[in-house]
């Protein structure tokens, strides 16, 4: 869903590396241990991936924060949400199908909600995020955990928990490959292609 | 897709995605915030020259529920004698800025001239057209069959699946029925086999190209075919007195030869389904027994209708549209 | 009348041997080497290497609308795209307002057709009065009157009544006169839209089946024979109407038949568009009837091809099917399609051409001064055509009022280059002869080559 993950796989002009394997499950792990610390604990805590990519990540943090609190059930605290429907764009864009929104069988009241995503780019699927929370109950608090946070933005949004700061060109790529979708971890860069 | 006229416009891959967008604008309507925020600044416009309340309602539900704007255009009673009246009223919906407009008429075709004669610029939706085609009623239908018939409790993740191997028995007036045509179209599409059953004299002429079985026998089709689903149509009384004395000799001979009763009810396999497109002329071609059995999935099929009439809103109405180029150039 | 002689240099009467051809004082004056000796300096030369000439074309079943529907044709507007579709007599038919059904009404456009000058006008007289299908129209008087009337028809409606279509065939012996029958079971056509079949059934429109014609036909050929008067049947359009003509023909029962280029050429798949210009009466069939109707123009079952040309203004047809209008103009579109479904395929020779579309139109009709031979000393009724031109149609700048042509877009074989009325070109180098510097385009045509 987010900007710049669209572009076929294995295009290979002027691709950098910039988060590998070990770097990716490095920054998970590390984010998971922000949200715990953060939330003391993760009772209250219920993440809710962006498909397409955010969904995975959220399977994977939801992992993490179960290692550490065995006490946790994943299916619990994990959640999916689809936020096609409250879209600025769509007006603007071919038609785009809409994916599935799963909530944990708790609910969303009074939890704290974490929204995962793969980049943080303008900030409107957040925007839209949040608009599509308020229409399912009323959580505590909302956090936003991203994988990557390239910038640019258009609207007063931050992130609560970074796996990587990357400054880019808004000319530039970024893609997230991750392993559940595209067969392998990977997050990369691409120079602006003429 | 710009426009919904006819089931047989839809491709195996189109159809399913609009089921699967039905299944997704379902889950919403469980929800206490029923209204998404999707089609804010789209209209829609409900043209109506037949009277067809529930099926305008169902429309008018789907699009407010994605926060569209809805005028509803009855036009029964002013005069479409003259089909200048419907070019017309299009040039005054087009004037309006209807980015979409729903069609009810008694004329077959009328929602293709709409589409075609470059009468108005937006998106045409075929609500029942003369004995032509109700492609909504068929996807609702479709969506219907697959919720209960399709994967194993009937909840199980049913997305991208057609109806492959499933037996529908479509039964009654199927010479002036728009909901037969569409259905046996579609059905088709998405694999389904079909077995149409009525008497002779409802029966069209030139059924054998339409790719279905065609039967004047409802007991042997019940009991030999063994349907997935049953489908009851309406059968107007009016029809008896037509030129000729009508298609059938009584009401009582064609309940006893085509009607569903509580009888024809036990003869079915335990998981086959009921529908009826409604309205229902109980005791005619379907018993109370039968229309308030368990099995009988007639008033989903209303709620079922919202979805998919959302959904093909959404599809049609969310991207890009030639009137937003139009303005954006 | 004018005295401009024209010599039509290297013509082939009916497309055979070429030779030159003088026409003068209204006939044809010359035919072959003394033509241009005849023709002296003061002749119109016309260079007609390649074309072909034929009699002046006779349709038996043409609307001009007037009086009544001038918003849709006049008998000035009809009767020149007549010309210019290589016609020099037309049958009015009867459907007016007021019906032609009395002296009055068929002596008036009878004068209007006089008056207009394109060609001639024979009026068609109505079978019953006001074509209620109730009561006989005075058709003695009719026939006795100026216009001098010998076809009846309730066209539009048929005579469904078998007493009233008895007491018809029966009357009209009385002055040679003939009945052409619109032959339509009223109550197998209720609400009819097109043909009943595959399509019909497909696109939801109301059936009207093959057997509603062929029933009507079948009673009227043994009221004929019963009666041993003649019938004239309209616009044969189905497989099994061209078989029950057949085997009546065989019978030795008096009976002509006529089609239309339509229903030569096209059929129901085009109703899938909803585009009520393909929407007419009888409805278009299918290619089956198409080949059966071809067939029968072929071996001479049917006698010829008549036009149904049938305007209707631009809001009569652009609508929802089922409100639109029936009927399509065919006068300027005729000869093209015969050309190309049965001259082209070589079903046909333009021998053949003449006797469908001018002689035996014309003997059915009575009409004694037209489908003449073209031979020294016959009136000069004409038609040049180039078998070679293609043009295509362009319904709005076609010389009918109306725009309802089926074939707009389509390209055609063959036009007329030019037709004469009594030694008079009414159309020459395929411009209506109405414009004094002659610098109008022939209306409806673009050339492709």
């Amino acid at each position: 869903m987010s900007s710049g993950t669209g572009a076929p796989a294995g295009g290979a002009h002027d691709e950098t590396l910039v988060l590998g394997v070990p770097e990716i499950a490095r920054a998970l792990t590390r984010i998971a241990h922000e949200v715990l610390e953060r939330n003391r604990g993760a009772a209250d805590v219920v993440l809710l991936g962006i498909p397409t990519r955010g969904l995975p990540l959220a399977r994977r943090l939801a992992a993490r924060l179960a290692e550490v609190e065995p006490a946790l059930d994943v299916d619990a605290l994990l959640g999916s949400l689809d936020v096609t429907m409250y879209r600025d764009d769509l007006a603007h864009h071919p038609t785009r199908s809409i994916g599935a929104t799963h909530l944990p069988p708790g609910g969303i009241d009074g939890k704290v909600v974490v929204l995962v995503d793969d980049v943080l780019y303008s900030g409107r699927t957040i925007r839209a995020a949040l608009d599509a929370i308020s229409d399912l109950g009323r959580p505590r608090g909302v956090q936003l955990a991203v994988l990557v946070d390239r910038g640019h933005r258009e609207l007063p949004i931050r992130p609560d928990f970074v796996g990587k700061n990357l400054p880019t060109a808004a000319a530039e790529r970024v893609r997230v490959l991750l392993d559940e979708i595209d067969g392998r971890d990977a997050v990369l860069i691409e120079g602006a292609v003429l | 897709m710009k426009h919904l006229l006819s089931a047989a416009d839809l491709d195996r891959s189109e159809a399913i995605e609009i089921l699967d967008t039905a299944a997704q604008m379902a889950a919403t309507q469980s929800r206490e915030i029923k209204k998404l925020p999707t089609l804010r600044g789209r209209t829609v416009v409900n043209l109506f020259f037949e009277d067809s309340t529930r099926t305008r309602i169902s429309f008018e539900t789907a699009a407010k529920r994605l926060s569209a704007d809805v005028i509803n255009f009855s036009a029964k009673g002013s005069s479409v004698s003259k089909g200048e009246s419907l070019k017309d009223t299009a040039l005054t919906l087009q004037a309006m800025g209807a980015d979409a407009v729903v069609i009810r008429h008694q004329s077959s075709g009328a929602p293709h001239t709409l589409a075609y004669a470059g009468w108005t610029s937006g998106a045409v939706i075929n609500a029942g057209d003369g004995t032509h085609q109700h492609p909504t009623q068929a996807l609702l239908d479709a969506f219907t069959i697959r919720r209960h018939l399709v994967g194993d409790s009937g909840r199980a993740d049913v997305a991208g699946r057609d109806l492959a191997g499933l037996h529908v028995a479509i039964v009654g007036d199927v010479l002036h029925s728009r909901v037969a045509r569409s259905n046996v179209q579609l059905l088709h599409t998405l694999g389904a086999r079909v077995t149409l059953v009525a008497p002779p004299t409802l029966v069209p002429v030139g059924v054998g190209s339409w790719g279905a079985d065609v039967s004047y026998h409802l007991d042997e089709v019940l009991t030999e075919g063994r349907p997935d689903a049953v489908m009851m149509l309406r059968v107007q009384r009016e029809r008896m007195s037509m030129a000729g004395g009508g298609f059938f000799p009584s009401p009582l001979e064609y309940t006893r030869g085509y009607g569903l009763d509580a009888r024809r009810l036990a003869a079915l396999p335990d998981h086959t389904i009921v529908m009826h497109p409604g309205p229902m002329n109980r005791g005619l071609e379907i018993s109370a027994d039968a229309a308030d059995s368990p099995r009988a999935v007639i008033v989903e099929q209303v709620s079922n209708g919202v979805a998919v009439r959302m959904a093909v809103l959404y599809l049609l109405l969310a991207g890009e549209t030639t009137n937003m180029k139009a303005v954006g150039e | 009348m004018t005295t401009t002689k024209y010599l039509l240099r290297a013509v082939a009467p009916l497309g055979g041997e070429r030779v030159d051809v003088l026409i003068a004082d209204g006939v044809v004056a010359a035919i072959g080497a003394d033509a241009g000796t005849l023709a002296g300096s003061d002749a119109t030369v016309v260079e007609s290497a390649g074309l072909v000439l034929l009699p002046g074309l006779v349709d038996l079943h043409t609307h001009l609308r007037e009086p009544g529907r001038e918003d849709a044709e006049t008998v000035l507007s009809g009767t020149r795209a007549a010309a210019l579709g290589g016609f020099t007599a037309v049958h009015a038919m009867a459907n007016t307002t007021p019906v032609q059904d009395s002296a009055g009404v068929v002596e008036q456009v009878w004068r209007l057709g006089r008056d207009a000058g394109w060609v001639d006008v024979h009026p068609v007289g109505a079978v019953s009065v006001g074509l209620a299908g109730e009561h006989l129209a005075e058709l003695g008087a009719m026939a006795g009157s100026a216009a001098h009337v010998r076809v009846f028809s309730d066209d539009g409606k048929c005579v469904h009544d078998p007493v009233l279509m008895r007491r018809a065939l029966e009357y009209v012996k009385a002055f040679g006169g003939v009945v052409a029958q619109h032959a339509q079971e009223p109550r197998l056509t209720e609400n009819a839209q097109m043909h009943e079949g595959v399509v019909s059934g497909e696109i939801g429109l109301a059936g009207w089946p093959s057997v509603a014609e062929e029933a009507i036909i079948a009673r009227d050929v043994l009221l004929a024979e019963h009666v041993g008067s003649r019938l004239h049947v309209c616009h044969v359009s189905t497989a099994g109407s061209v078989e029950i003509v057949r085997s009546a023909k065989s019978r030795g029962i008096d009976v002509t038949a006529e089609v239309t280029p339509h229903h030569l050429a096209l059929t129901d798949e085009l109703a899938r568009g909803y585009d009520p210009v393909f929407k007419v009466n009888p409805p278009l069939r299918t290619a089956a009837d198409v080949e059966a109707v071809r067939t029968g123009l072929a071996d001479g079952t049917i006698d010829i091809v008549a036009t149904d040309h049938a305007p209707h203004p631009r809001e009569d047809k652009d609508s929802e099917w089922s409100a639109a209008a029936f009927g399509m103009t065919g006068l300027e579109t005729a000869l093209s399609v015969v050309q190309e479904a049965m001259v082209d395929t070589g079903r046909m020779t333009w021998a053949d051409v003449a006797r469908v579309l001018s002689s035996t139109p014309a003997a059915i009709g009575q009409v004694s001064d037209q489908g003449r031979p073209i031979a020294v000393g016959e009136p000069a009724n004409l038609t040049l055509v180039d078998p070679a031109a293609r043009w295509v149609v362009v319904p709005h700048e076609q010389a009918t009022a109306s725009d309802n042509s089926p074939f707009g877009g389509r390209e055609m074989h063959g036009r007329v280059v030019a037709t004469f009325l009594r030694g008079r070109a009414t159309v020459l180098d395929g411009l209506a002869q109405d414009d004094a510097d002659g610098s109008r385009r022939a209306a409806g045509r673009t050339e492709t080559h």
